[in-house]
């Protein structure tokens, strides 16, 4: 029973990583999360009775395809692929893992902007046989984008190539050149065999030469968004609260998740984009009244006067670095639908809770992910493709460059017609001055 | 000030986040509630995302006429407790009507049934989103569902054609005719779930702790002995200590043997235990892609 009870504890102290994995087709991605699962024992035994059957059938005799834990649907269990972005759940002791598991085909870039669009690591696996491909470019590039504070390069496959250093070493080489252009922020090398699970839990005795930490420890001892708390106050208005009720007859409470920084009662504030200023009079969490809350906590923020608050309004702090308030935004798009977008075409923004429409006024210039270079003379905005692009709203937004905030900072186009979501835009104030490269 | 969420504040805050969204951008929402601890705490978050306001969408409840008793006293219960409107979408009445006709045989369900009452109680009412306690954990089909899932006017789940959902903006738009599902909870495990639940000293129907019942086996699987539930001669009634490890009707409810008798012992068990909860559920056995096949078609 005593173990039980630490167990308990322990686990109300954990803390949640979310991570993607990316990696080409066979260079081993679903087999280095079945190990994770797997040698974390997040894996049932009926789930295990399962995978066993599966590779019995599909031939693979007694061992153990790891690959086929993550293999969700019926089309791709036939078709050997991954379709789309699955989110996978393990634990440790220390942390929750979240993984957004995309699958890497050239045509899967927006599953892999979709799936990084929240993590904190991302996991770049190479094939250790093969080296830095195409794929692994790209790969990097949506890291970059997406701005990822992490980045794990899983040198895999160490076991074909008989645990080389200088294959390890050739490989770090040549990536650390990516990442210096890519200006990638926080990249670790790790020499692992998913299938045989060298240096994924636990050190291998075959890379003696390799001095660092296992995957998982890295995992679990990553920091987990500390900056986030430190940025600029931001609070995108959700839903207003109001009971209509006698023992709350004047209770108006503003209900959203804090996106940025932290609010504490008393803190002058400002609402946008009316720039009405009030002050924090109590700051609601269910029936718990709390004196601080910071990002990413859900709350409902009372204020001092009576303003005129809806839906979409930004609360900040007064005293900080306010976002810009402007109908005209530049942005780097990542295009999610078979349907080009339309310059000069109209289309539903969402930015925050906020949604509006607006008109693309210019598309500047396409890149090519594989070379990353600026592409000019065709504009043509496809599925998949990356675009530095402006816009004109019908109503001013309130923003940051999603290098300063990546909730603040980013929106999603949405058909007219169809109203499905078309394109996910990263907002760029002077693209000469941000961390991107292009 | 120490600026750290421990996994289950960030959790809440995120499911608490989607329920506002769902208030927010849909006319005519409603929350599924069936009766077991996932859909409980969906109650509970909705409950703490509007305070001290009324939750601002009805329970529906389809009720298969083959649920346990406790499931019924505890929803009334609850609903009362929490100051929410209760629908009940009744399979027993689609049967009645013809809609559905009942499956046959010792293996009979009306699992597969309610998905017909689902929908035909969804339309009925013009709910425009239908908030559902599943977990992407849960089921290898459901690891790859969206928080917001679009369905057609058939209530149909294309898994090909998913809406991309990015950081944390959700896109609820919709043609008339159509509706969503919305999953606020697809984060949590079941372990996160059972942890919450502790520490949020969550009251549960009284199946989940261990309690002395008669029940038989088949297929491995432990059956409450009720005359819901049709009995082969060869399988004899035994009396046994056993708890709900999830719950549904009692037809397709497998009961664990457990001498669970608090949270804290419910937890340990879960730690220790080397069997899914759904490993227990006699409706995804029935084809490797029994949950697919079943959420293609509108099911929960």
């Amino acid at each position: 029973m005593s173990t039980q009870t630490k167990d308990t504890t322990g686990y109300l102290d954990m803390e949640l990583l979310r991570f993607s994995t990316a990696g080409s087709v066979d260079d081993g991605k679903s087999t280095l999360i079945g190990r994770l699962l797997y040698d974390s024992k997040s894996i049932f035994e009926d789930q295990l009775q399962a995978v066993k059957d599966a590779s019995k059938r599909l031939g693979g005799g007694d061992e153990v395809n790891l690959a086929l834990l993550t293999d969700g649907l019926r089309a791709e269990r036939e078709q050997g692929i991954t379709i789309d972005v699955a989110y996978r759940y393990f634990a440790t002791p220390k942390r929750k893992f979240i993984i957004a598991d995309t699958p890497g085909h050239i045509e899967y870039t927006r599953n892999m902007v979709t799936g990084a669009s929240t993590a904190d690591v991302a996991i770049i696996l190479i094939d250790a046989r093969n080296g830095i491909i195409e794929q692994s470019k790209r790969h990097s590039y949506v890291a970059s984008l997406l701005q990822i504070p992490n980045v794990v390069v899983a040198v895999n496959k160490m076991d074909l190539v008989d645990f080389s250093e200088d294959v390890f070493n050739t490989i770090k080489a040549e990536y650390e050149e990516i990442a210096k252009i890519l200006k990638l922020k926080n990249v670790i090398f790790i020499p692992i065999s998913a299938r045989d699970g060298d240096n994924v839990v636990d050190a291998s005795t075959k890379t003696p030469w390799y001095k660092g930490e296992t995957l998982l420890h890295l995992l679990e001892t990553l920091p987990v968004r500390m900056d986030e708390t430190k940025l600029p106050a931001r609070f995108p208005v959700q839903y207003v609260i109001r009971p209509h009720s006698d023992e709350f007859h004047d209770y108006r409470g503003y209900a959203g998740r804090i996106s940025g920084g932290s609010f504490k009662v008393g803190d002058e504030v400002t609402v946008l984009p009316s720039k009405t200023q009030s002050k924090i009079i109590a700051i609601d969490e269910g029936k718990n009244s709390l004196q601080e809350a910071f990002a990413p906590q859900s709350v409902s923020i009372r204020l001092a006067d009576n303003v005129d608050i809806s839906r979409g309004d930004f609360i900040v702090k007064t005293n900080e670095h306010a976002p810009t308030v402007s109908a005209n935004v530049s942005l780097l798009v990542c295009w999610l639908n078979h349907r080009p977008l339309n310059e000069g075409g109209k289309y539903i923004i969402r930015h925050a809770t906020d949604e509006t429409r607006a008109i693309i006024k210019d598309v500047h210039y396409k890149v090519n992910i594989n070379t990353l270079e600026n592409i000019l003379d065709d504009k043509t905005v496809k599925m998949n493709d990356i675009a530095h692009i402006s816009i004109k709203t019908l109503k001013p937004l309130k923003y940051d460059s999603y290098g300063e905030n990546r909730i603040s900072g980013s929106l999603v186009i949405i058909d007219e017609n169809t109203f499905e979501t078309v394109g996910a835009g990263m907002i760029v104030h002077n693209l000469e001055d941000e961390t991107f490269t292009i | 000030m120490d600026y750290k969420l421990t996994h289950l504040k960030e959790l809440e805050s995120e499911s608490i986040f989607i329920l506002r969204e769902v208030a927010a951008q849909f006319e005519k929402p409603a929350l599924l509630f069936s009766g077991g601890k996932d859909s409980i705490v969906m109650a509970y978050l909705a409950y703490k995302a509007f305070y001290p306001a009324a939750i601002p969408f009805p329970f529906v409840h389809i009720d298969t006429g083959h649920n346990f008793e406790e499931t019924i006293t505890y929803r009334d219960d609850l609903v009362k407790l929490l100051g929410a409107n209760l629908i009940v979408g009744s399979v027993e009445e689609s049967i009645a009507q013809g809609r559905v006709v009942e499956e046959k045989g010792f293996n009979a369900s009306r699992n597969k049934l309610q998905t017909v009452t689902l929908l035909d109680t969804l339309e009925k009412h013009k709910f425009d989103a239908a908030l559902g306690g599943a977990r992407r954990d849960e089921e290898k089909a459901r690891a790859k569902e969206r928080f917001f899932s679009h369905r057609d006017e058939f209530g149909q789940w294309d898994p090909k054609n998913q809406r991309p959902e990015l950081w944390n903006i959700f896109n609820g738009k919709k043609q008339l005719g159509e509706h969503f599902r919305v999953f606020p909870i697809s984060n949590w495990t079941e372990m996160d779930v059972w942890q919450y639940i502790l520490q949020e000293n969550i009251p549960l129907p009284s199946l989940y702790y261990t309690h002395e019942r008669e029940v038989f086996e088949r297929d491995g699987i432990i059956y409450a002995a009720l005359p819901e539930m049709p009995r082969r001669e060869s399988e004899p009634i035994e009396v046994k200590r056993v708890r709900c490890r999830t719950i549904g009707d009692i037809t397709c409810t497998g009961l664990t043997l457990s001498t669970a008798e608090s949270l804290e012992d419910i937890i340990g068990e879960i730690a220790s235990s080397r069997i899914t909860e759904r490993g227990g559920r006699s409706d995804d056995k029935r084809s490797e892609a029994a949950m697919e096949d079943r959420k293609k078609a509108g099911y929960f």
